[in-house]
């Protein structure tokens, strides 16, 4: 299984404009997603390829991962979207519109064609599926899993919903049954899971309950439309200082146990399982990128 | 080399102009001595005058010192009828002096400069096509530039001996009793006009509507007005108020915001009876919101905001967050209006407010001053006055003044558009670095070195990173490139005090 | 490469650079109109000339209205209007990427 990194917040950047562009990095996103797709007109898919691979080529986006939205696989446009992102080293091509394990197969092929032409390394560059029909939803599991390039899915609720007769509504309820389709395969196929925009920026209230519930639900995170929504999704995502506090208490166990060479951890005298690890680990790594620890992992927070 | 011939012009510049050089940000207890104006007496019958043109006949003669306020900026109607009546009279060699320049006053004073009209300019500022024009050489002697409380100290001093002073307000009475609340054309406080009243030779009042006798509040008295005018209208009121008023969405505007707000709050001035000073402006106005919220959280309460005054400032004093408003200028309608209605709101006038030759002014007082720059340096200094082509663009306003506060903070982008705002040098020294104290930008924060308690105390800030000045010239440098010098002239067209009086830094003439 | 016709890429945004690429006799000849040109003329002209030899293009007419673009978007800018002042929008010139 790949290192797990954290993916709370993908940005989309509007891949024609020169201002988001060169601003995206200062918002601590911990994935920007630069959009071939709707956010540029058909008549600059041209030139915003050339922008966003100058911009991925010579400007710093931090610890980022960096994500570029390619058109689908039904235009004309997704073959030199695919050539040119990886000639530029992009480290993750978002495909939308994906219903099926073939139409990740294919770009899996057409990945590693475009690797090979540019003299990439093989495998370097990753693969995420955007859901957004309810065709998409019930293959998600074989979508999960159609190539270990696969990094993540993520739901877009937009389409989805209407594709199944509906719209978004406050509460969520119509997207429900995606929300846990594709939390389930990503889950079990070991990648990340992506909720879906939030696209009203006045109703904040809406917007914390939305990520909330995602984050109850075990997302790893959202993708988002405004920079204004990066710290409202780290803060929900943020541990409590109790979660640190017991998450560093497991942390030391661990290198007690490894300091004495013993591979069973214990903690006041009680074995500590797997799992409790793992989501040890976890807050502390979450703990970190909240800034919520010093070096020592003592916590800074109020 | 270039630095040592810049330092021989420099010292030419001290003695040509009879100037000390700027040492320290420190006034010291010095005596000084302050002038009188002159008094024509009477006991205050015919001050009524038909015109502006009789008036201005009455008044001005060549060779004298006339001054403005620049409280309807750019809805100024009054600078304009008076600038064409002296004009028109072919009055020449007059030194213009008012509290500043805005944009609508641009052209006649340059046909003004080009007439022979006007021979020398002192003010806070100047833009547009002006700020071109000066900095091309069109005035033969250099502008001085002076901040808001520089110029109160001016004035007092006598290094600026007003003639007549030509002061626009929206109501006086037949005696020249006046305030800036009431009327069509309403920017609330007078408080840098409240410094010429009192020290002109000459007051004529401008209005477009005269009231009852006896006018009060009067914040200009009539024990010190000579004549009033009444013209048809004094201002537009739409163009009074900046639109500072709404919030800005921009996210970077609000990420800088955000984070000056976390400097202050993490700092040790951020206590109950605090004092504060923001400007106006998108991220001056985000940085009161969250400014308020927090002092809400803390249960923390202000005892004063100074300065310009904005609506979301006297929302904080409605709320009951800020107990006293001291206040020299409003930026907004919702500012000025307040004026009216809170008995908390003090007006103030620009000695008290920031003048460095007192038994104490505001600025002294104040904890924590959030300000601008157009460019800072590597030492900190800060430019607010020239941009990046060389070309004057800027006012100092209370830039310096308000910097002597105890944390000065620089809120400002590190590039904007391909300009770097943290450089090297700066092309023109207006706020010494000595006064900063720490720089807010949207990729981090840089503190002055020589305040290791704001280091210490600042450093674990969650989301705040802390730079070096010079790591955050070398990040805007990365990202725009290295910008080539500018060539200026060997001639000096403005000079910029610092306030107190000394010498701080000359502009050039720029070399197209 | 040859000119085949006029053609633009970029627009007049902040931090853009509207480039307008049309034929030229001999040379590359750029117009450019910019509030940074006395910093980073010089720079702005070198990145265009640059793009345009990527792309073998000798002879070129350029106007060049920037809004305070980095270097890599006067690239990419120039780059765009030049495939398609070529007609080679959709058959990029994989080398130029």
């Amino acid at each position: 299984m790949r290192e797990e990194r954290l993916r709370r917040t993908m940005m989309f950047v509007p891949g024609n404009n020169p201002a988001m562009i060169k601003d995206a990095g200062i918002y601590g996103a911990d994935s920007i997603m630069f959009d071939l797709e709707d956010a540029v007109s058909l008549a600059e898919k041209d030139a915003a390829r050339f922008l966003i691979s100058e911009a991925i080529k010579t400007q710093d986006y931090g610890e980022a991962e960096l994500v570029v939205r390619v058109n689908g696989q039904d235009t004309p446009y997704y073959h030199n979207d695919v050539l040119a992102m990886v000639k530029a080293g992009i480290e993750v091509i978002r495909l939308p519109k994906v219903e099926s394990a073939e139409m990740i197969k294919q770009l899996e092929q057409d990945t590693l064609v475009a690797e090979k032409k540019f003299g990439k390394e093989i495998g370097s560059t990753h693969l995420m599926a955007a859901i957004e029909s309810a065709k998409g939803v019930l293959n998600a599991p074989e979508i999960a899993t159609a190539s270990s390039r696969m990094i993540g899915i993520a739901l877009s609720a937009e389409d989805y919903t209407t594709d199944m007769k509906t719209h978004r509504y406050p509460d969520g309820a119509e997207l429900e049954f995606a929300r846990n389709m594709i939390l389930h395969a990503a889950r079990a196929a070991g990648i990340a899971a992506f909720d879906t925009v939030f696209t009203n920026m006045d109703d904040v209230e809406g917007f914390y309950r939305e990520t909330r519930y995602i984050h109850q639900l075990g997302f790893d995170g959202k993708s988002l439309v405004n920079p204004r929504q990066i710290p409202m999704v780290n803060e929900v995502y943020a541990p409590t200082k109790t979660e640190i506090e017991k998450a560093r208490d497991v942390i030391f166990a661990i290198e007690e146990a490894h300091a004495k060479g013993s591979g069973v951890i214990s903690m006041n005298g009680q074995m500590v399982d797997k799992p409790v690890v793992l989501r040890a680990q976890r807050v502390m790594r979450l703990a970190v990128a909240s800034n919520l620890i010093d070096k020592e992992g003592n916590y800074l927070g109020k | 080399m270039e630095n040592k011939k810049k330092q021989t012009n420099f010292d030419e510049v001290l003695s040509e102009y009879q100037y000390e050089p700027f040492r320290s940000t420190k006034i010291g207890n010095p005596i000084v001595q302050r002038v009188a104006p002159r008094v024509h007496v009477t006991t205050g019958e015919n001050k009524i005058v038909k015109s502006l043109k009789e008036v201005v006949k009455k008044t001005v003669h060549d060779g004298m010192t006339i001054s403005f306020h620049h409280h309807f900026r750019n809805g100024d109607f009054v600078f304009n009828q008076v600038m064409r009546i002296i004009l028109d009279e072919e009055i020449k060699g007059l030194t213009l002096a008012p509290s500043s320049l805005t944009g609508v006053m641009n052209e006649l004073v340059i046909e003004a400069i080009k007439a022979g009209t006007i021979t020398n300019i002192t003010s806070s500022g100047m833009r547009g096509s002006l700020g071109d024009f000066i900095s091309h050489g069109g005035l033969k002697k250099p502008v001085i530039f002076r901040s808001h409380g520089n110029r109160a100290r001016a004035i007092e001093h006598g290094d600026i001996k007003i003639d007549v002073a030509f002061l626009g307000v929206p109501n006086s009475d037949e005696l020249g009793n006046a305030n800036g609340m009431h009327g069509e054309a309403v920017f609330g406080s007078l408080g840098y006009a409240l410094m010429d009243a009192q020290y002109a030779d000459k007051v004529v009042l401008i209005t477009d509507n005269i009231v009852d006798y006896p006018n009060t509040p009067a914040s200009i008295k009539q024990t010190q007005v000579d004549y009033i005018v009444k013209v048809d209208r004094v201002g537009d009121p739409n163009k009074i108020g900046s639109d500072a008023t709404r919030f800005t969405k921009d996210p970077k505007e609000l990420k800088i915001a955000k984070t000056v707000n976390d400097v202050i709050v993490n700092s040790k001035y951020f206590k109950n009876d605090f004092s504060f000073q923001t400007g106006s402006g998108g991220a001056a106005l985000a940085v009161t919101r969250y400014l308020r919220q927090a002092m809400i959280d803390n249960q923390i309460k202000a005892s004063f905001a100074l300065g310009g005054i904005t609506k979301p400032t006297t929302d904080l004093l409605k709320e009951g967050l800020i107990k006293k408003v001291m206040d020299v200028q409003d930026f907004d309608k919702g500012a000025a209006e307040a004026m009216q209605s809170e008995e908390n709101q003090q007006e103030i006038d620009a000695s008290w407010y920031a003048d460095p030759d007192n038994k104490g002014a505001m600025v002294d007082q104040l904890d924590v001053a959030i300000l601008s720059a157009l460019e800072i340096d590597t030492n900190f200094n800060v430019n607010v006055m020239s941009g990046s082509d060389g070309v004057i663009r800027g006012a100092i306003g209370g830039h310096q003044d308000a910097g002597t506060a105890k944390m000065t903070i620089i809120s400002a982008p590190l590039v904007r558009g391909r300009i770097a705002t943290v450089v090297p040098k700066v092309t023109t020294v207006v706020t010494p670095g000595e006064s900063i104290d720490v720089l807010v930008t949207e990729y981090g924060v840089a503190i002055n070195p020589k305040r290791q308690d704001l280091i210490e105390q600042l450093s674990n800030i969650p989301n705040v990173p802390i730079y070096t000045i010079e790591q955050l010239q070398e990040l805007a440098e990365q990202k725009v490139g290295t910008p080539e010098p500018l060539e200026f002239t060997d001639r000096n067209v403005a000079l910029v005090e610092y306030r107190d009086g000394t010498l701080i830094d000359t502009i050039k003439e720029i070399k197209d | 490469m040859e000119i085949k016709s006029t053609a633009m890429a970029g627009t007049l945004e902040s931090s853009d650079i509207q480039i307008t690429i049309s034929s030229n006799k001999s040379g590359i000849q750029i117009d450019l109109n910019s509030d940074v040109a006395k910093i980073f003329g010089k720079q702005i002209k070198k990145v265009i000339i640059e793009s345009l030899n990527a792309l073998e293009i000798k002879n070129a007419k350029v106007k060049a209205v920037d809004q305070g673009a980095l270097d890599c978007v006067i690239r990419a800018r120039t780059l765009a209007a030049a495939q398609r002042a070529t007609h080679t929008a959709e058959e990029p010139e994989w080398e130029v990427f």
